[in-house]
């Protein structure tokens, strides 16, 4: 059964969710905030912790960006291959719902039209989209705001297989060690390994919207998952870069096939202001 | 060490202040970031004045979101200095007395810092909501059409920063990581 679908409720629903997650983190990470909070054994570690604790409820209760980076809008469709879309272009829609979010929701506008030229768009567009094809008649929406501190940390290195999960686990904490301070940590570590060399950043980015705490379903990605935590956090970098015990509150690592002759590997950094919501048309 | 302290800046003061210590500042300080400091470099280049004498001042880098309607400004967190390391060594030389940032700085932007006596802080990246409360009054006065990137006087009160670079070159990143290397 075809069903349809009004372009102007994927607006809607973009526009409350850009507002939506720039205001109130998801609970999974407010949790795993908490949580770090209470097991933090730096002095300034646990005051930085305290400190971003507060700017959560300041955020709350003043309606505030709780970063000032609100980020590139990233946005993920999964469009079921029974849904007709109406009334308009589904990406303008798109666009129009991010540029609605940031201007009615005092978000900041961080997007220069030309990577060169550099002026700004004044309405935080273009989005950066990502859609694919699924089974069903449903459409679900995830808009994960970027900050771009933690983005100009990531990284992507092509592997040689002969390196294997060694080489892997030298990307990642190279990567990390390498951010300090900058990526803003605690960090989620989001990370793509196998594919192509794009496929790796999109599994990548793709990690940093799973609900920290979920691990990977894959014995050995999920040992792989925990091994890297355990080590992240003896690097000693801590809340802030400046020194403590809690500098990733989780690592996601997600995987693909790729070919004989490569092992691409992604590490998409993000903040502890990893924003992601989801909700299903 | 804790301390409330004022900007400008005492240059004498500032001496005292060592890596790791924790300050409050009160008094008026700077935002620019990115495009405003091309522009002052530009403008330099071009041998222009720059738009404000940024002697005993400090350059919070810092773009913040849109006020609502009845506040002063919106979130108003640290952006990442390092972005700021080609331009900071010739305003340093100028007199700039300080900078608020987050994460690491150039060795250049470290010998300059002990050049002048100056020293380079960093608020809590990420803590843009908290950090808004501390600013009393925001005012555009350089640079307007740079939009979040304009370059604004603000009156802060009690500002939380930690010494990162002292006059003396001490680095708090580096102590922190050498900590952990032994």
């Amino acid at each position: 059964m075809i069903r349809e679908i009004e372009v102007t409720e994927v607006t809607q629903n973009i526009r409350e969710m850009c507002i939506q997650t720039n205001y109130f983190l998801s609970e999974d990470m407010a949790c795993a905030m908490k949580e770090a909070a209470e097991k933090e054994q730096g002095a300034l570690g646990k005051k930085i912790l305290g400190q971003l604790e507060e700017n959560l409820e300041i955020a709350k209760t003043d309606q505030i960006p709780i970063c000032q980076d609100t980020g590139m809008a990233v946005i993920f469709l999964e469009i079921g291959q029974d849904v007709h879309f109406t009334g308009g272009d589904l990406q303008e829609a798109v666009e129009e719902g991010v540029r609605q979010g940031y201007i009615e929701g005092y978000l900041r506008k961080s997007v220069v039209g030309d990577p060169l030229l550099r002026e700004n768009t004044k309405d935080n567009t273009p989005a950066i989209l990502h859609t694919s094809i699924v089974p069903g008649n449903q459409v679900n929406i995830i808009v994960a705001p970027k900050g771009f501190g933690s983005e100009n940390m990531s990284r992507i290195v092509m592997l040689k297989p002969a390196q294997g999960v060694e080489g892997v686990k030298q990307v990642i904490l190279d990567t990390v060690r390498e951010a300090g301070p900058n990526a803003c940590p605690p960090l989620v570590v989001g990370v793509g390994i196998g594919g192509t060399f794009e496929k790796a950043a999109l599994l990548a980015k793709q990690a940093l919207t799973r609900p920290v705490g979920e691990k990977a379903q894959a014995p050995h990605i999920r040992s792989l998952e925990e091994e890297m935590l355990e080590k992240i956090n003896q690097l000693g970098i801590g809340p802030g870069g400046l020194g403590g015990n809690t500098t990733a509150l989780a690592v996601h690592i997600n995987t693909y096939a790729t070919h004989i002759a490569g092992l691409p590997t992604a590490v998409n950094l993000c903040c502890h202001v990893n924003r992601h919501v989801k909700r299903t048309l | 060490m804790d301390y409330r302290i004022a900007a400008p800046l005492d240059r004498e003061m500032i001496k005292t202040l060592r890596a790791g210590d924790y300050v409050w500042i009160s008094g008026t300080i700077y935002t620019a970031r990115d495009a405003a400091h091309k522009r002052m470099q530009e403008t330099l280049d071009d041998g222009q004045k720059l738009p404000l004498d940024w002697k005993d001042n400090i350059i919070y880098y810092m773009g913040p979101s849109p006020a609502r309607e009845g506040r002063v400004i919106g979130s108003a967190g640290p952006t990442t200095a390092s972005r700021m390391d080609l331009y900071a060594p010739k305003l340093l030389d100028m007199g700039l007395g300080g900078m608020i940032g987050k994460g690491k700085r150039s060795p250049e932007v470290l010998d300059a810092i002990v050049r002048n006596g100056a020293v380079y802080f960093a608020a809590v990246g990420g803590a843009g909501a908290l950090l808004s409360r501390q600013i009393k009054q925001a005012e555009v006065v350089a640079y307007e059409d740079l939009g979040t990137e304009a370059i604004r006087r603000l009156e802060v009160e009690d500002f939380p920063v930690i010494v990162v670079i002292d006059s003396q070159g001490n680095n708090l990143y580096e102590m922190i990581s050498q900590d952990n290397t032994v």
